[in-house]
């Protein structure tokens, strides 16, 4: 297992929900949890995953998702069981969605 | 329960995750989680095996309605461990049931997917199954029902096996699987003669909820749609009255499981079992719908 | 050791026990009086016949002899493995026998069980853990699986597993970890009539049983997640 800690600059997220959870930790998949952060123009992303040496696909997948997404002043945890890019920036704007309220 | 269900509309129970399930079989709305995601820990037994947990370590509990009726809930996710019960998932479950005993619901939904005891905690798993153990029987005692839902990908194996049957009744699809070790364990220790686990069309006709439906191990079959699980708990739920605790039912049961030990003796498949049970044709079985399955039920010799 | 010897050291006032195809029952004198022995010896693989042999001898007891206390000798290698158990639902069979002890507890019937020899998952679910109190002899072997087989399905080196075992009694093999988790009241040097007794007047004197294994499990610091688990959701 991998622990990786991110930080990135982003638009402030406008919540609608205290937290949102959305996926799994199954094979292939993951769970996303969005929670208020400490600054509201920032997001910080923890990420436990089982696949090993990933780091730097994992810093360019979520920078993509926060410089396209109003992420700010959350805090993002991912349990991760090898799911692919595809479906961590799926997971990432269905968590969002749901912790906006759609009204991303 | 015999409204037709369109097929297109059906939204399988096998396949959805334990979030959906519960959000589909109780009461729109009416869900409220305990120890909700943001306000756990995952297993910090996985952590230190370097294995990523999950924030409801696979078991989601609350409260919520069904029929409109007040309800406690359990749901097993099959797609997190095998649903394999540790400490924090068998004790949520736990404090899950002394809760009903303490609030008496209409009853407890225990939405099972799990091949049992979790190896990773397997001392924590197993003492945990019997606390669950336990506490199903001192809820039932307490008056609660508390009503098994058998249909997920992983079934009802090992330690949840059991709880199964301890419940008051179990709903369960042709999909469902229900036992006690798994195929796999079996075909490992006692080879691949004594029962081949790749064989499917096998595993069902052993393990299945047709199987288990013929044989009086589970109340209610439903097809593997969530609407139909919801149907199937509500009509099971309807009118229950939970029996006191006695030896006149045991004995019951007793003579029922030792009559059935002797009639179907010997036998390794289900095809063998739905013969003498006198099914004219055992080998269309597997190919029934739910509704003939039960009506053929009905007309089978008592 | 035997079984004889087993059942001579726990009741030298004399013991009526007899062992038909692996199951143990019968009866025993103590100094409070009659007590009923049932379990396993082998170690056995439990199957329906075991299952509903002991099950019915449980509700025999209940209904002819009301209150007797129920000694449970524990030797078993876990569920018989066979596909034809498996068709008759043999967790069906195995629920019927916790059913059948939790029964006793409720009718008045005190109960202790001795692990003598194994004491492995689904066997010792349906009456070993049943029981109002568990105990183990010291040369018992409890567990789930060993940790050679639990490094193969968990593909986690054994190394590994055998090094965490030496700080968590989370899940290697031993009397010891289910001791401090709860689950085992206490480990017996050898089988004693005295521990025996002591232990069956303690639960008299208790009144009905309750589930305190997670109580003790936290205060012997061997399971320290489930109770507060347990609280809050009893708190939510």
């Amino acid at each position: 297992m991998e622990n990786l800690e991110f930080r990135f600059n982003a638009q402030p997220a406008r919540p609608a929900a205290g937290a949102a959870l959305c996926g799994v930790v199954g094979s292939g998949n993951l769970e996303i949890l969005i929670r208020p952060g400490d600054e509201a123009d920032a997001c910080t992303v923890s990420v436990k995953t089982s696949a090993r040496g990933f780091g730097k696909i994992w810093e360019a997948v979520i920078a993509d998702f926060a410089s396209r997404h109003p992420v700010g002043g959350t805090r993002i945890a991912i349990n991760d069981m090898g799911a692919t890019p595809a479906v961590v920036t799926l997971r990432l704007g269905q968590a969002l969605g749901d912790y906006t309220g759609g009204a991303q | 329960m015999n409204a037709p269900i369109n097929p297109s509309r059906r939204h399988s129970y096998f396949e959805a995750t334990a979030r959906n399930r519960v959000a589909a079989v109780l009461d729109a709305g009416s869900f409220t989680e305990f120890l909700p995601p943001e306000a756990s820990q995952p297993s910090p037994h996985l952590a230190v095996l370097d294995i990523p947990g999950a924030f409801d370590d696979g078991v989601i509990v609350g409260s919520a309605a069904l029929g409109g009726q007040p309800v406690l809930v359990i749901a097993q996710e099959g797609q997190f461990m095998g649903g394999a019960v540790g400490e924090i998932h068998g004790a949520k479950i736990v404090g899950l049931l002394r809760r009903a005993m303490a609030e008496k619901p209409a009853a407890v939904i225990l939405m099972v997917d799990s091949g049992g005891v979790r190896l990773h905690e397997a001392n924590a798993g197993l003492i945990a199954i019997s606390e669950i153990m336990r506490a199903v029987l001192d809820t039932r005692a307490a008056g609660v029902p508390v009503l098994a839902l058998v249909g997920g990908s992983c079934g009802a194996f090992g330690g949840m096996g059991i709880v199964s049957r301890l419940c008051s009744a179990i709903v369960m699809s042709e999909e469902g699987r229900l036992a006690l070790s798994g195929p796999e364990v079996i075909e490992t220790v006692a080879g691949v003669e004594e029962f081949d686990s790749k064989d499917r069309a096998l595993v069902w006709r052993v393990t299945g909820g047709k199987q288990r439906y013929l044989t009086g191990d589970c109340a209610e079959l439903v097809e593997d749609d969530a609407a139909a699980f919801r149907q199937g708990a509500i009509d099971v739920l309807a009118g229950w009255t939970e029996p006191a605790p006695s030896s006149a039912t045991l004995r019951a049961e007793q003579d029922r499981l030792t009559s059935r030990r002797q009639r179907f003796a010997g036998m390794r498949d289900g095809l063998e079992v739905w013969a003498a049970l006198g099914v004219p044709d055992p080998r269309q079985i597997p190919i029934m719908d739910r509704d003939s399955l039960v009506a053929l039920r009905k007309g089978l010799p008592a | 050791m035997t079984l004889h010897d087993i059942l001579d050291a726990l009741f030298p006032a004399g013991h009526a026990v007899e062992v038909s195809d692996q199951l143990v029952a019968g009866t025993a004198q103590t100094a409070t009086g009659t007590v009923a022995v049932l379990g396993t010896t082998g170690p056995a693989a439990i199957g329906h016949d075991i299952a509903l042999g002991l099950a019915g001898r449980i509700l025999d007891i209940v209904d002819r002899h009301p209150g007797r206390p129920i000694v449970f000798l524990v030797d078993t290698k876990g569920q018989a493995l066979s596909r034809a158990e498996e068709l008759l639902c043999l967790n069906g069979s195995l629920a019927h026998l916790a059913r059948c002890v939790d029964l006793a507890r409720r009718q008045g019937h005190v109960s202790l069980a001795l692990v003598t020899g194994e004491a492995v998952s689904g066997g010792f679910l349906s009456f070993g853990l049943m029981a109002d109190k568990t105990y183990a002899l010291a040369d018992a072997q409890v567990r789930v699986m060993d940790l050679k087989a639990m490094a193969r399905v968990t593909k986690i080196a054994h190394e590994r597993l055998v090094e965490l075992a030496g700080s968590s009694p989370t899940f290697a093999p031993g009397a010891e970890n289910y001791q401090r988790m709860g689950a085992i009241e206490a480990i017996w040097p050898a089988p004693s009539a005295s521990l025996l007794e002591a232990a069956l007047a303690n639960q008299a004197a208790a009144g009905p049983a309750t589930d305190g294994r997670m109580a003790s499990g936290r205060a012997r610091d061997g399971r320290r997640l489930a109770a507060d688990v347990v609280a809050a959701v009893l708190a939510a």
